[in-house]
């Protein structure tokens, strides 16, 4: 039977519209198959358009002995060697190509000054290596490929979030969701689809993510019998503002260090002597945010609980001409005029390195038909990521998520819709106006985020784990009770009541994976298990539905071949 | 007004009403009282109602941080991001008003429906590099079209244009935002398409009297008057109405 919904029909799907969603979504059309886009915002209003400090590619512009070999040791050891050696060896080897192929596209990076690419320094790249426009690269990069996009004739389906992926046996067969303007539900129709949602961000209270950061692609995945891997690294990015309140958590990019910024405590002391000499303020994001959460617990911290951030000892023309949102950020909200004097900063959840799990070349996950790229697949940053390396990953593995779809789409028919599926979905996203005497879910977001905050944050115990555990049950029997007020309307806490599942269960996978990893390594700090473990270091955590349950499994790490060995091995 | 003992820096007030536009075409203005906390932005106020008083209020919002261009609203009638816009820069003993923008259809409280900036886009032929060309570009020529590309589609410009707002000549104007578009392509060092013909015929940037309205309220500072709307009016006049031009064009045509 057909549906009693709006429908489209297309070969391949793209659910997510940042970076990695609109890279697919041109490749896939280029291969010549029809290409649906859904994002839950307008479109160039993703995540992505956040990105300040640049994309990572090793085109060797301003230092010249930079090469593939060395981004991909540098990825390696940020991640600490938990990495899907494969992807970090094909990021490094194409993020140059990808970069001059959005050049092509219209992006205009900054210049050296013989007319090429601009490349800035950043935290465990050995060599500069970031190419950006000024602090805000994420834009570029997001308008490029929009525009080329949507030049190139996607269909695009703004404000409309996806609820279901619907399958015809074990493979994908489409999609269901709602429009957010009319509430009215739509199905799609399509032979691959393409998870690029992002991370997770809105489950911990400090954050620098957006309200549409809620894990659904993970979720969404998850549901329909996928793997996700590496859910326990959760990325602290080092400097969130901290002062005022209401910001909180916003990002002050990692540039103003690659810039030269300086962190000190309330002592004056630049701390990051003790905790890596070596690098100091551009050591790896995971130890750069433990340092200043170290400082602030002992009692060294600033005035409103951070670390000071200074980059006034550079002339003022040059920090606005290269942070100029930061320069206006502190300046408008925060009444602090970073050219003259420290910015107050400390760690906000900013990145998901788990998440599905998918093979290196194609972005495939473990159902059939469904790819994921970005930063809702896992794989390319192992245990920590370094800054740069997610633009590039969303360019890297977006197009080869596009192509590989495309191919599927080809090779496959089209699979029927199953009206039981659907209605069930409709079911679902209903109850919630059925109630009349359940709790809006505003307030079991908050004691979501501050149980993520206060028991799965930067440092862990087993204790806390536990009782996070314990939290996440509460919490998700509290969703089961949920009530919508108002209309179908563009009804913002009728969305967040679905939103929330998706938070709620994959909060679940990162506290499961978290309490099964009995060591310390990048983003994961365990206070009862301070040290790396060599066992560990050669297992991944998965994550799979089996019997409508939760199940973890410790999978190998896959062997690194010889010739790459040897890359790593090298000491520069 | 007291201040809090350790902020007397920023934010004062303990309370401040807002007064939101809710509904649709026949919606009204419906007053809330919120808690002010030092520092606290109008999308502040505005999701401490959604999360205590009313959870259907819509409004668009993403990054929170003036970077995606999501909130944009009229706060006490001027075209704001609400995001951007910190209650102790508005006078708090009178109700701050908080209504969507005016030169888009209303669907539900804050929410317009700005599709039609989208349709518009569509309609400039995209960037299009000159074949063969070296790739080498120098910061002095980029200078310029970065300005243009740190556009965040707001739409501010857009609904404060007197041509759009009063005048809803959407079919035959584009708008400050495509003129600054269109303006980032035309001067891209490396760029082979002309769009002047576009501009005149059918994105009417002469009904654009230059009142710089578009410029007073872009968060991002660009220069939209000066820098991108001129200098097309002008390669407009220089391709079109030149006598010298005009007269080859006749003869050539002849």
């Amino acid at each position: 039977m057909s549906p009693p919904y709006e429908t489209h029909e297309h070969d391949v799907l793209i659910i997510g519209a940042g970076g990695a969603g609109l890279r697919a979504a041109i490749e896939a059309l280029a291969q010549g198959v029809r290409v649906g886009l859904v994002c839950k915002s307008l479109l160039g209003k993703a995540h992505t358009v956040m990105a300040e400090g640049g994309i990572a590619a090793a085109m060797g512009n301003v230092d010249k002995s930079d090469d593939w070999r060395i981004h991909f040791r540098d990825t390696m050891r940020g991640g600490k060697f938990l990495n899907d050696w494969r992807m970090a060896q094909l990021h490094a080897q194409e993020a140059p190509e990808r970069v001059r192929e959005l050049e092509q596209w219209g992006a205009l990076f900054d210049r050296t000054d013989d007319g090429q690419i601009l490349q800035r320094a950043f935290g465990g790249h050995t060599f500069k290596r970031l190419c950006h426009v000024g602090d805000r690269t994420g834009l570029e990069l997001i308008r490029t490929l929009q525009d080329r996009g949507v030049q190139q004739g996607i269909d695009v389906y703004m404000e409309c979030t996806i609820t279901r992926l619907l399958k015809d046996g074990d493979r994908m067969a489409g999609a269901f969701g709602y429009w957010r303007e009319q509430g009215r539900f739509v199905t799609f129709k399509a032979k691959s689809i393409v998870i690029a949602t992002g991370g997770i961000g809105k489950a911990w209270k400090i954050t620098s993510n957006s309200w549409e950061y809620t894990a659904d692609g993970m979720a969404l995945a998850y549901e329909a019998g996928a793997e996700l891997l590496d859910m326990e690294f959760v990325q602290f990015h080092p400097t969130g503002m901290v002062w005022p309140p209401g910001v909180q958590g916003l990002l002050v990019t990692e540039a103003v260090r690659g810039e030269g910024g300086v962190l000190r405590n309330r002592n004056g002391e630049r701390f990051m002597e003790k905790y890596d000499p070596k690098r100091m303020e551009l050591s790896t994001r995971d130890v750069v945010a433990r340092a200043i959460y170290t400082e602030v617990k002992e009692g060294r911290g600033s005035e409103h609980g951070g670390a000071y951030l200074n980059i006034s000892h550079q002339p003022p023309e040059y920090v606005k001409k290269k942070l100029p949102s930061m320069y206006h950020q502190f300046k408008e909200l925060a009444d602090v005029d970073i050219t003259t004097g420290p910015m107050e900063v400390g760690p906000t959840c900013h990145y998901m390195m788990g998440g599905i799990r998918v093979a290196a070349e194609t972005g495939q996950s473990t159902v059939g038909g469904l790819f994921a790229a970005g930063e809702a697949a896992a794989g390319l940053h192992g245990a920590n990521r370094l800054g740069g390396n997610s633009l590039s990953d969303l360019v890297v593995f977006g197009k080869r998520a596009g192509k590989a779809a495309a191919d599927h789409a080809k090779s496959v028919s089209q699979g029927a819709l199953d009206a039981a599926q659907l209605l069930d979905a409709e079911r679902e996203m209903l109850a919630p106006f059925e109630r009349t005497d359940g709790e809006f879910p505003y307030e079991i977001h908050r004691d979501l985020q501050e149980t993520m905050q206060s028991l799965v944050g930067i440092f862990r115990t087993e204790d806390d784990l536990q009782k996070a555990l314990g939290q996440l049950e509460k919490l998700k029997s509290r969703l089961q009770r949920v009530r919508a007020d108002g209309s179908r309307m563009f009804n913002p806490g009728w969305h967040l009541t679905r939103d929330l599942r998706s938070m709620l269960l994959i909060s679940e996978a990162v506290t499961r994976s978290a309490l099964a990893r009995r060591e310390s390594r990048g983003a994961h700090s365990r206070i009862d298990y301070p040290n790396s473990d060599d066992l560990w270091g050669k297992k991944n955590n998965v994550i799979v539905k089996r019997d409508g349950e939760m199940d973890r499994e410790e999978r190998p790490v896959s062997e690194i071949p010889a010739e790459l060995q040897q890359i790593l091995a090298e000491n520069k | 007004m007291e201040p809090h003992s350790e902020s007397a820096e920023i934010g004062a007030a303990e309370e401040a009403v807002l007064r939101v536009f809710r509904g649709g075409v026949d919606g009204k203005a419906v007053d809330y009282t919120v808690p002010v906390a030092p520092g606290m932005v109008v999308l502040d106020a505005l999701h401490s109602i959604q999360g205590h008083q009313s959870p259907d209020l819509a409004v668009r919002w993403n990054c929170k941080a003036g970077k995606c261009g999501s909130c944009s609203a009229e706060v006490n009638g001027r075209p704001r991001l609400t995001c951007k816009t910190r209650l102790d820069s508005l006078p708090l003993d009178q109700p701050i008003t908080v209504s969507p923008l005016k030169a888009f259809p209303i669907i539900k409280d804050l929410v317009t429906d700005v599709s039609w900036n989208y349709q518009v886009n569509k309609r400039i032929p995209a960037f299009q590099p000159k074949a063969g060309g070296e790739w080498k570009m120098y910061q002095r020529d980029v200078d310029r079209v970065q300005e243009f590309r740190k556009c965040i589609e707001c739409f501010l410009c857009q609904d404060v244009c007197h041509v759009l707002r009063d005048h809803s000549k959407h079919e035959s104007f584009g708008g400050p935002r495509f003129f600054v578009r269109s303006a980032g392509l035309e001067m891209h060092p490396l760029d082979s398409v002309s769009r002047t013909k576009l501009l005149k015929d059918e994105l009417g940037i002469g009904l654009c009297n230059i009142t710089k309205c578009c410029t007073e309220v872009c968060p991002e500072e660009i220069h939209i008057t000066d820098n991108a709307i001129i200098p097309l009016k002008e390669r407009i006049v220089d391709e079109f109405y030149d006598p010298l031009t005009m007269l080859f064009r006749k003869i050539g045509r002849g």
